[in-house]
């Protein structure tokens, strides 16, 4: 019954000299290009675009860092820099549509690029499986997760910066009967502690790190999986969790891993 | 009448100092680089509608934000009645307005809104002084930002009893028939005060009623004039404030233009005589007031200093040193400071201190998330995240002195197009092995 297929990611430069344009562009970003749990999330979405026969594309080694690290950390000359670059790229390439797993690098494209000469429409992750969803096109299994209880961390660049917040929910309620709010949710959710460049240095002197913090709130759901949506907001809950010992009663996954779970794709 | 010569000459010079002060802090405000802000006027109206006016901020705290409510309402609708004093003020004449039919009631209204104030302010003394919520202590609240609060409260509530007191010896001379106190007919609140009053002679109770219109209309003279030294001053800049908030997604960031022209330059996209040539291209971020927007100087006077950015800071509720209030009190005092400075002294004033380092270290700087917790919660919608970037920036580009961590990360960016040092070839190895099952 089941039967294992190769993926052959399609990449825009090849698609373009056999004259064919993909109508999505996969951004991957550099967490989920390069970051060993982040790739995980991507395989996950792209089995996903797969399953829904989406006309998808990435940009393979085109693809550079969307520079957005560099300008919440204040060096606006390389963001511009990688924003140019990428612009110049996709604009070429004449991307309209783009789907992206990382908050961060879909607030930059979205809100930033348009300054520079790059206005695409673009989707988070979480916002084209809830289209998916709606269209019809993706149909969830229901059993996978029978009984589970369910949690979600609000990214910040999505929720608060973004107003995505209904969308991730949405989804995961399509695979859970038991899902359950943190204390703090939506627009008063707590950050992971990775965003404005602290994913890269240590954090200042303080009582606690953000992320413990963040995973006493999730942990207080008593929830069998706490899901997120950014790649950073993993790397932070997955050192939370192991801090607290919690590995083993609690899993961390996106959005995108848990709906490829629940169909066994 | 030279009592009403006295009044006058006292209104005028009320008016001129208040004037004063606020063409000070306009001008601090214009030391701030210049933006345009005059896009999208209709949902400008409509936000300060909502937000200032309607207050849809405050009451996500409900009980500070519904008290809140009582004391900002008392306040316009108790400044109605500032108008007849005026008028008495200037003219001689008493309860000038008494004329308009169901005057009692109105005034009935006014101490309602009187009573709710002084309900209120009692209630925030209490949970400053006695409950101390935990927001009005933190290491920025000093002794002067907690004092301020105490004065304002304790002046609004000394405002209002003379105003009570007022009504109540007028409402007493009233019913006695004496010469000057046309019957109103009574007053809702204030006619409970009665018996406390009654016992008085005639004169006594002028003396009373004088003496709470004076001290009434002085002190609200004497409060308008405390404003532009305290935090209070969010009365008057949170409508214009608000109404000049950042309209794109909460976490949009500016781009520098002036780093857009060098790009572009250096990837070929134009060349320098397109650019503009010999244009003086300034300080790259913020390393003193001077170099923030005026729209980032104008939240430092909005703030009134509630804390609640503070109270939901990621950095502060871990124990780091970053609180986003203590950014805009500093950047607030800071401007005070080299506003002064620069008036006494002209452009060549430099005592040789900046906002980075003497107000902000780089410790709280660098804590930020930009998370936006505080931008989000802010009720006259301050954008606190705006002033650490450009601080960022000026550390960044200017000093080269961020976090050595934060430098390879961007120097990695700028060689192999990711944040780590991995190999710009591998950029999609994660697609290898990938399979699928159908």
């Amino acid at each position: 019954m089941s039967n294992k297929r190769l993926i052959k990611v399609p990449v825009v430069s090849e698609l373009a000299s056999e004259n064919k344009q993909a109508e999505y562009l996969f951004w991957v970003g550099s967490a989920g290009s390069y970051d060993d749990r982040a790739k995980k999330i991507t395989r996950a979405f792209v089995k996903i675009l797969e399953h829904c026969k989406v006309s998808y594309a990435i940009l393979g080694t085109d693809e550079t860092d969307s520079g957005d690290v560099a300008k919440r950390a204040g060096n606006e000359f390389v963001f511009q820099m990688q924003a140019m670059q990428n612009i110049e790229i996709m604009n070429s390439f004449e991307i309209k549509k783009i789907i992206t797993c990382d908050p961060h690098d879909y607030n930059v494209i979205k809100n930033e690029y348009s300054d520079l000469g790059g206005n695409y429409e673009v989707y988070h992750h979480t916002e084209f499986i809830d289209k998916l969803i709606k269209e019809g096109r993706l149909k969830l299994n229901t059993e996978t997760f029978k009984g589970k209880k369910i949690t979600y961390h609000d990214p910040c660049y999505l929720g608060r910066g973004n107003q995505v917040y209904e969308e991730p929910r949405f989804v995961l309620k399509q695979i859970s009967n038991d899902f359950v709010e943190m204390e703090r949710n939506r627009e008063r959710a707590l950050c992971c502690g990775a965003g404005g460049a602290q994913m890269f240095k240590e954090a200042e002197a303080g009582n606690q790190e953000v992320y413990e913090l963040r995973t006493q709130d999730a942990l207080a759901t008593k929830a069998d999986y706490i899901a997120t949506a950014c790649p950073f907001c993993m790397t932070m809950m997955m050192d939370g969790i192991k801090m607290k010992d919690k590995q083993d009663d609690v899993k961390v996954l996106d959005i995108a891993e848990l709906i490829a779970m629940s169909e066994n794709l | 009448m030279i009592v009403n010569i006295i009044f006058a000459l006292i209104l005028v010079l009320a008016i001129a100092f208040f004037y004063r002060n606020v063409s000070i802090i306009a001008k601090n405000i214009k030391l701030g680089k210049s933006v345009d802000i005059s896009d999208n006027k209709s949902q400008r109206w409509k936000t300060m509608f909502l937000v200032a006016i309607g207050q849809s901020k405050m009451i996500k705290r409900p009980i500070a934000g519904i008290l809140h409510i009582f004391v900002y309402v008392g306040f316009i609708i108790v400044n109605f009645e500032m108008l007849e004093i005026l008028i008495d003020g200037i003219t001689g004449s008493h309860r000038v307005l008494s004329f308009i039919p169901y005057y009692n009631y109105l005034v009935s209204i006014f101490e309602i809104f009187a009573l709710a104030v002084i309900s209120a302010c009692l209630i925030f003394l209490f949970r400053r002084n006695i409950v101390r919520v935990k927001r009005f202590h933190n290491p920025e609240m000093t002794s002067w930002p907690r004092l301020d609060g105490n004065i304002i409260l304790i002046t609004e509530i000394l405002l209002m009893s003379a105003f009570f007191s007022m009504n109540t010896a007028d409402s007493i001379l009233q019913i006695r028939g004496e010469e000057h106190f046309v019957y109103t007919g009574s007053f809702l609140l204030s006619s409970f005060l009665i018996p406390l009053f009654e016992g008085f002679s005639s004169n006594t109770l002028m003396f009373v009623e004088r003496f709470g219109w004076w001290f009434h209309i002085l002190g609200v003279f004497a409060f308008l004039n405390y404003i532009p030294y305290s935090k209070h001053f969010h009365v008057f800049l949170a409508f214009p404030n608000v109404y000049y908030t950042k309209l794109k997604a909460r976490t949009y960031i500016s781009n520098m233009d002036s780093v857009t022209n060098e790009v572009k330059i250096a990837m070929g996209i134009i060349n320098e005589s397109e650019a503009g040539g010999e244009d003086e291209v300034g300080t790259f971020g913020a390393k003193d007031v001077k170099d923030l927007s005026w729209k980032n100087l104008m939240d430092a006077y909005t703030c009134t200093e509630c804390g609640r950015c503070t109270a939901v800071c990621p950095a502060n509720l871990t124990g780091k040193k970053l609180s986003p209030r203590k950014i805009i009190m500093d950047t607030r005092d800071r401007l005070e400071e080299y506003g002064k400075g620069i008036r006494k002294e002209g452009e060549k004033f430099d005592d040789k201190k900046t906002l980075i380092n003497d107000y902000i270290s780089h410790e709280e700087i660098w804590a930020c998330t930009t998370c936006n917790a505080c931008t989000l919660e802010c009720p006259v919608n301050i954008d606190h995240v705006s002033i650490i970037l450009e601080l960022r920036r000026y550390i960044f580009m200017e000093e080269s002195a961020a976090p050595s961590a934060i430098n390879s990360m961007s120097t990695n960016i700028e060689n192999n197009g990711a944040p780590w040092q991995y190999s710009a070839a591998d950029r999609y190895a994660w697609a290898d092995e990938l399979y699928i099952n159908e």
